[in-house]
């Protein structure tokens, strides 16, 4: 069972990335120089590696195409969308009278983006095209509103992480109940490639237990920043 | 017939006009180098394909001498953006803004179906093409409709995006080229590597062990390559589909699901998942690279504990 030591000589690579990131060093060089390192470490050449390097990175452009959403997002931000939303939000109550909170706010967007995601509507939704149009100012401002002040740096950005990671976490744990989604796809190809025929309705059945426990977990944590506002502003 | 390639393009023709407004802009500090690195990503995005994989090993070299010498820094794009407009009606806002996602999700869905010429309108080959031709599709839509809408100037759309990619930095390049890294660590034999370490952390091949080691190490190994799918084979192969199901007579359903699952808890942690973690970072500007992460951690390493709990009691037969 145990490897030949040559074996763990590209995870010099990964020792290259950890170190340089942790050293603080500029990440797109890390990232180069991880990269030759575990070429190198593979007996590739370093003309090899640079070919490499350059065909993934052709590969991987769709990563960066999220940044087609920075023209319209910053014509309106500049025409005030932060301003409105913040309104909106504000001007919004819920049964009782009580202001709309972030955690609540996001616990909704989470439920709606697990549902539709479970669905199969994985595009509805992200962090180009929801996230930071929409679901982050409004629940800024929702934190305004219950806070009664404006936000510090530090907490702008809580709020700001948390709202793409409710969107991450709904939609990484929602997508699998979907038949057709391409993860269930795979484990059944995997699974039929070790002689085990198991249909996929079987497999995004077993999904739904992992998914109910996000919506605990992550629900439960969302309530909870609602609570640290409340304390931190009293 | 349409393929990523049409995507690309406009992507292209967004980071030449950031570049021009850049290199135009007299008062800039260091014009000439940030034009010069957006201009390359330009040249990537446009020309990419043709270009051959030295030559684009060659740019990436290009940007990241240019982003690691400072060319980035200092830039004022982004200290002109405060305008003093009183706001416009929400309606105009909130149309434009919510046509990007319900236009992307439409076309993702429609697109796929239409065909032209006797061939369908989207490349089938591309798995990602509906889903950005939808976003490519929305983001169109809905700065036709922000023009329209709010009268604004003619170079305001490049403007303002020079304006978010400048406060933005080098850390818009990183998820890609963190892409990259996975693709070269993959043929590397790193994956081989961390499932050699996984198999020799199994202690005793009882059945909380394999569980256990199965579990983690499908959420390791996708720390170390920020992709499940890349894990899930070499782990089920390795660890699941001899130990989980041959010899205890798991269920391959419900490993298979739960194991992808653990495999995602990881994807939360990893800066290696670029996309999902660090893009929306940069996208929203936070002072930490890594406040996503931080965000998620807890939900994650919750989750993965609960995740093995459910597949030890679920995926063994009854006695």
């Amino acid at each position: 069972m145990h490897g030949h030591p040559l074996d763990l000589l590209p995870l010099v690579g990964v020792a290259v990335l950890v170190a340089g990131f942790v050293v603080r060093l500029n990440p797109l060089a890390v990232v180069a120089a991880a990269a030759f390192a575990s070429g190198l470490a593979a007996s590739l050449s370093p003309l090899q590696v640079l070919a490499v390097l350059g065909k993934a990175f052709n590969d991987n452009r769709y990563v960066s195409l999220v940044w087609l959403v920075v023209p319209v997002v910053g014509v309106l931000e500049r025409a005030g969308l932060r301003d409105r939303a913040r309104e909106a939000v504000a001007r919004f109550r819920g049964p009782g009278g009580a202001p709309l909170s972030a955690g609540r706010l996001l616990l909704a967007y989470f439920v709606l983006r697990q549902i539709t995601s479970a669905l199969g509507l994985t595009a509805l939704g992200g962090q180009a095209q929801m996230v930071r149009p929409l679901i982050a100012p409004m629940a800024e401002a929702a934190a305004e509103t219950s806070a009664g002040q404006a936000l510090d740096p530090a907490r702008r950005d809580l709020v700001r992480a948390h709202a793409a990671a409710t969107d991450n976490v709904a939609v990484f744990f929602g997508e699998d109940i979907f038949l057709a989604f391409g993860s269930v796809l795979l484990i059944r190809g995997v699974l039929a490639g070790g002689g085990h025929e198991v249909s996929p309705l079987a497999i995004s059945v077993w999904a739904i237990p992992t998914a109910g426990l996000a919506l605990v977990i992550h629900g439960a944590r969302l309530l909870g920043l609602d609570r640290r506002f409340r304390r931190a502003g009293a | 017939m349409i393929t990523l390639d049409a995507v690309y393009a406009l992507a292209g023709l967004l980071f030449a006009g950031v570049a021009l407004a850049i290199g135009l802009d007299a008062r800039e500090p260091r014009g000439l180098a940030g034009a010069g690195f957006y201009g390359l990503l330009a040249i990537s995005f446009l020309l990419g394909g043709q270009l051959g994989d030295t030559a684009n090993g060659a740019l990436v070299l290009g940007l990241v001498a240019l982003a690691a010498t400072g060319a980035l820094e200092g830039a004022r794009g982004s200290a002109g953006a405060r305008t003093d407009l009183s706001p416009a009606p929400a309606w105009k806002l909130f149309v434009p803004a919510l046509t990007i996602p319900l236009a992307a999700v439409a076309a993702s869905l429609v697109l796929p179906q239409i065909r032209i010429a006797g061939g369908p309108l989207l490349s089938p080959t591309a798995k990602s093409l509906p889903a950005m031709a939808g976003l490519a599709l929305g983001v169109l839509l809905a700065l036709g409709l922000a023009m329209g809408l709010l009268r604004r100037p003619l170079t305001e759309p490049i403007q303002s995006a020079r304006s978010l990619m400048q406060a933005v930095g080098w850390a818009a390049l990183l998820p890609q080229l963190l892409a990259a890294l996975g693709a070269v660590f993959a043929l590397s034999g790193v994956g081989v590597a961390v499932s050699h370490l996984a198999a020799a952390a199994l202690p005793s091949p009882d059945r909380l062990s394999v569980v256990l080691v199965y579990c983690l190490g499908m959420a390791a190994f996708t720390v170390v390559m920020g992709n499940a799918f890349a894990a899930f084979p070499v782990m089920t192969a390795g660890v699941g589909l001899p130990l989980i199901v041959g010899r205890y007579h798991g269920d391959p359903a419900v490993m298979g699901a739960i194991g992808m699952l653990s495999g995602f808890c990881g994807t939360l942690v990893t800066p290696m998942a670029a996309n999902f973690n660090l893009v929306p970072a940069a996208l929203l500007q936070l002072r930490d690279r890594y406040g996503v992460i931080r965000a998620q951690a807890p939900t994650a390493a919750l989750l993965l504990a609960g995740n093995t709990a459910l597949m030890y009691f679920l995926v063994f037969p009854k006695p």
